[in-house]
């Protein structure tokens, strides 16, 4: 640790204070840890996009994932619900502990993974269905199709997304036709309808309108105490407002990760703080 | 000033505008030729009495209608023995169509213009549309009942109108007895025959269990008997009534009124009477049985064989496609050997069609369908069941000609979807099978449509496979009636195309038949139209639903 820097108040783009954010600083050493990433390398063929990640996610918090463009940080979140397993000639080497197991061990069954690990996406990608079916989608899966459930989590999970009061009188209408900040939170809907443990965010507000991402950043608020979030962005202001701790991840490395408040205001590495004042990215 | 008009491209943009015009011509030229050829054939066309001179110089009486009019040099009337010593170089002739095949043997007679004395049209001549010999035209003379002259003259007209219904009515009756009910009886005959076959084969020939099989064909017997009885009687009643008719050159011949389809008097006809009568004889065409060797009467039979057979391969061709597809696009790895075997499968559908056929009957009709008998019918043996050309067999020949078609679209639909739908699915702990399933493979359906439409227009056009696998010119029976099973995939079925090809070139009145030909054709274009048609709303249904993804 560099103690100059800490004195020293750097020059940040953010003032954290004004953001109106009010996050307890998260002790990451006690904090109860959810995922746990050791040693991770991966590779697309020849090329190597992640360098000996080690990182533990603490549970019921907001974890960022920062860094420029091409630095990993897409790729190491779809790690985590084994999402690269789709793209040919992936090779991982370490391991990922979800809860102490190892979620790329042989015994794994990648379904039952995804359930207890939901992901959303960066575009959002309703099924063609109504949006009712959308969000029953993963409990038809397994198996469920008593109407009284479908109903009942149908509303709660709409309601947890914040979006029932909006679509509660067209659930049957086809999800194509809603806008795009109301499908990024039906498609938040249909991932907590399964009740997943952790919950993904690739970029969830990238393609949005600045109040759909107002809408979906107090989502992600209202959404940690249930869930471990973790959520890539590239935009600094919204890692600041929405996460309890933030990971920089540079050229495929992890470059530091801490307590957000701390990572923003009092950065330990030159690269972070090069990063978050705009220097480069 | 060329130069430039060249630069800005417009003879490109005339150039493709008219190979687009000259195509759309080209089709709507076709389609009209066959539409008024074949349209106007339903139209009674006026007769007409003549005084004609044959080459002989004896002068004869012909009646007909006209049909044609072409032009001939003089050398050719020379050599055919005709006097043309006014010099002319050409001369006109006429195709009459003089009908009474049964007096003069002919349906046509070549007419030479110049030798036409004399030309009217009385408002008296009758034409009468036989169930044999053809057309008749003349005059009527009388009315008889069991042979007897019970109206002449005037009151013959109205009499032969009205025992004509009677006649017509007679003669649905029996058709239906005949057709349905001692159909049905045959059927069930034909089923104990094999059941005691069974019994005989599987050495269960116990009297009990023949008594019960006895009864049974005893029952149908009577009921047999008392049909017998019934048609019987009612032979009796249609060949009551008879008509008296002269033909132009004055020859008497009496037709029972059994033999006659329709009456009418083209000369004296209205307007109305005529778009009536052609409107009547349309539906015929399209709703009746075929008459006279198929060259009369309608084609019911081929249009709801072509269209059972179109949707029998599209049952069976789609599920086929669309798991090839999956398998090629989704499951398989993609290397040489995929790369090849799309190859392969892309050629397939430039293979000539008769090979199919010769394939179809080689494995489908005496391999598996000689084994399907051999295992599952051996009491009909040695009448083959499934080993003999039918329905079955055409539909799975023409299955596997158009499954190309549908494989390459179903592939190029699953290549559509975007790739965060399937990623959005398994992200809720889908397994593969369970995205393709219930998200890929309901999205790509569109795409699904539009190979199955291509197949569709390929399969309902072909014929030369088919008459190796199971159309014949005349079939007894649909595949489709009210005996158990109600679907008899063994049949053989009647097709519109192999229709044209009958009644074109295998008809023994050519001339008497092209019409038909063109009728039949422009039937066969409106049924693929059709078909066509349903599919594509089908399509564009599932496209709306489906609709764009991109947002």
């Amino acid at each position: 640790m560099n103690t100059e820097s800490q004195e020293t108040t750097p020059t940040h783009a953010i003032d954290i204070e004004a953001l109106g954010r009010a996050s307890a600083g998260v002790d990451l050493e006690s904090a109860e840890t959810c995922l746990e990433v050791k040693d991770l390398s991966l590779y697309y063929g020849e090329k190597q996009a992640l360098y000996d990640i080690n990182l533990k996610i603490p549970k019921q918090k907001v974890t960022a994932f920062i860094g420029p463009s091409g630095c990993g940080k897409s790729t190491l979140l779809r790690c985590m619900n084994r999402m690269n397993d789709l793209v040919d000639g992936t090779e991982i080497k370490g391991k990922l502990l979800l809860d102490d197991d190892d979620i790329y061990h042989k015994s794994v069954d990648v379904a039952e993974l995804r359930r207890r690990v939901g992901m959303v996406f960066q575009k959002p990608n309703p099924f063609p269905k109504s949006i009712f079916e959308n969000v029953a989608y993963g409990l038809r899966l397994q198996g469920i199709n008593d109407r009284r459930t479908l109903d009942d989590v149908v509303e709660r999970s709409l309601k947890r997304a914040a979006l029932w009061d909006e679509v509660r009188d067209r659930l049957h209408d086809n999800a194509l036709g809603l806008s795009g900040g109301q499908q990024q939170r039906l498609v938040i809907a249909r991932a907590v309808a399964i009740e997943p443990e952790v919950l993904l965010l690739d970029e969830p507000a990238s393609a949005l309108d600045p109040i759909s991402t107002l809408k979906i950043e107090e989502l992600i608020y209202e959404l940690k105490d249930k869930y471990t979030i973790v959520i890539v962005t590239h935009n600094m202001q919204q890692a600041a407002r929405v996460s309890d701790c933030t990971a920089f991840l540079y050229m495929g490395k992890l470059i530091e990760f801490g307590d957000t408040n701390q990572l923003f205001t009092n950065p330990r590495e030159k690269q972070t703080e090069d990063y978050i004042t705009g220097r480069y990215g | 000033m060329m130069k430039d008009w060249f630069k800005s491209g417009s003879p490109w943009i005339w150039l493709t505008a008219s190979a687009v015009s000259v195509s759309l011509i080209l089709v709507f030229g076709l389609i009209l030729m066959i539409a008024d050829r074949g349209l106007s054939h339903f139209w009674p066309k006026g007769l007409v009495e003549l005084e004609y001179v044959e080459r002989s110089g004896d002068t004869v009486t012909v009646a007909g209608e006209f049909h044609d009019t072409e032009v001939v040099s003089a050398e050719r009337l020379k050599d055919a023995g005709f006097d043309v010593s006014d010099g002319e170089a050409f001369y006109e002739r006429s195709l009459l169509k003089i009908g009474n095949r049964d007096v003069g043997g002919q349906d046509f007679k070549w007419i030479l213009n110049k030798n036409i004395k004399q030309q009217n049209s009385p408002e008296k001549m009758l034409a009468a549309e036989r169930r044999e010999w053809g057309n008749f035209f003349g005059y009527l003379l009388a009315v008889k009942q069991e042979g007897q002259n019970i109206a002449e003259g005037e009151q013959a007209e109205s009499a032969l109108e009205e025992r004509l219904a009677r006649a017509l009515e007679l003669h649905d009756q029996i058709r239906d007895i005949e057709k349905n009910d001692i159909g049905a009886i045959n059927h069930g005959m034909e089923r104990l025959r094999l059941e005691q076959r069974a019994l005989e084969l599987n050495e269960e020939n116990s009297p009990e269990n023949l008594r019960v099989i006895d009864q049974e064909r005893a029952e149908y017997q009577q009921q047999y008997d008392g049909l017998q009885q019934q048609l019987i009687d009612l032979y009796k009643k249609i060949n009551r009534d008879s008509v008296v008719v002269k033909t132009a050159a004055g020859q008497q011949i009496e037709i029972p009124l059994a033999k006659i389809v329709r009456v009418y008097y083209p000369n004296a006809m209205s307007w109305f009477a005529k778009v009536f009568f052609y409107i009547e004889k349309i539906w015929e065409f399209v709703s009746d049985d075929p008459r006279e060797a198929n060259t009369e009467g309608g084609v019911f039979p081929a249009i709801f064989g072509t269209v059972m057979m179109v949707l029998i391969m599209s049952v069976m061709v789609t599920p086929f496609g669309v798991v090839a597809a999956v398998y090629l696009r989704e499951y398989a790895k993609q290397g040489v050997l995929t790369r090849t075997i799309r190859i392969a499968v892309n050629n397939l559908a430039g293979v000539p069609s008769i090979v199919y056929g010769v394939f179809g009957l080689g494995f489908f009709v005496y391999f598996l369908g000689g084994n399907i008998d051999q295992l599952f019918f051996p009491e009909a043996a040695p009448s083959p069941t499934f080993g003999t050309p039918g329905i079955l067999w055409s539909s799975l020949t023409l299955a596997i000609l158009t499954v190309p078609v549908v494989i390459v679209a179903t592939e190029e639909g699953l290549s559509r979807i975007p790739k965060a739908i399937r990623e959005g699915s398994l992200a809720l702990g889908a397994t593969k099978a369970e995205t393709l399933w219930r998200t890929v493979l309901p999205m790509a359906s569109p795409a699904i449509m539009t190979g199955l439409i291509l197949a569709i227009a390929r399969a309902a056009g072909e014929v030369a496979p088919l008459m190796l696998v199971g159309v014949v010119k005349l079939a007894p029976s649909l595949p489709l009636d009210t005996n158990a099973p109600f679907l008899h995939l063994d049949r053989k079925f009647m097709h519109l195309g192999f229709h044209i090809y009958d009644v074109g070139f295998q008809s023994p009145n050519v001339e008497a038949a092209r019409p038909l030909v063109y009728a039949t054709a422009l039937l066969l274009v409106v049924v693929i139209v059709v078909l066509n048609l349903t599919a594509i709303a089908i399509r564009n249904h599932l496209r709306e639903k489906y609709r764009s993804l991109e947002h």
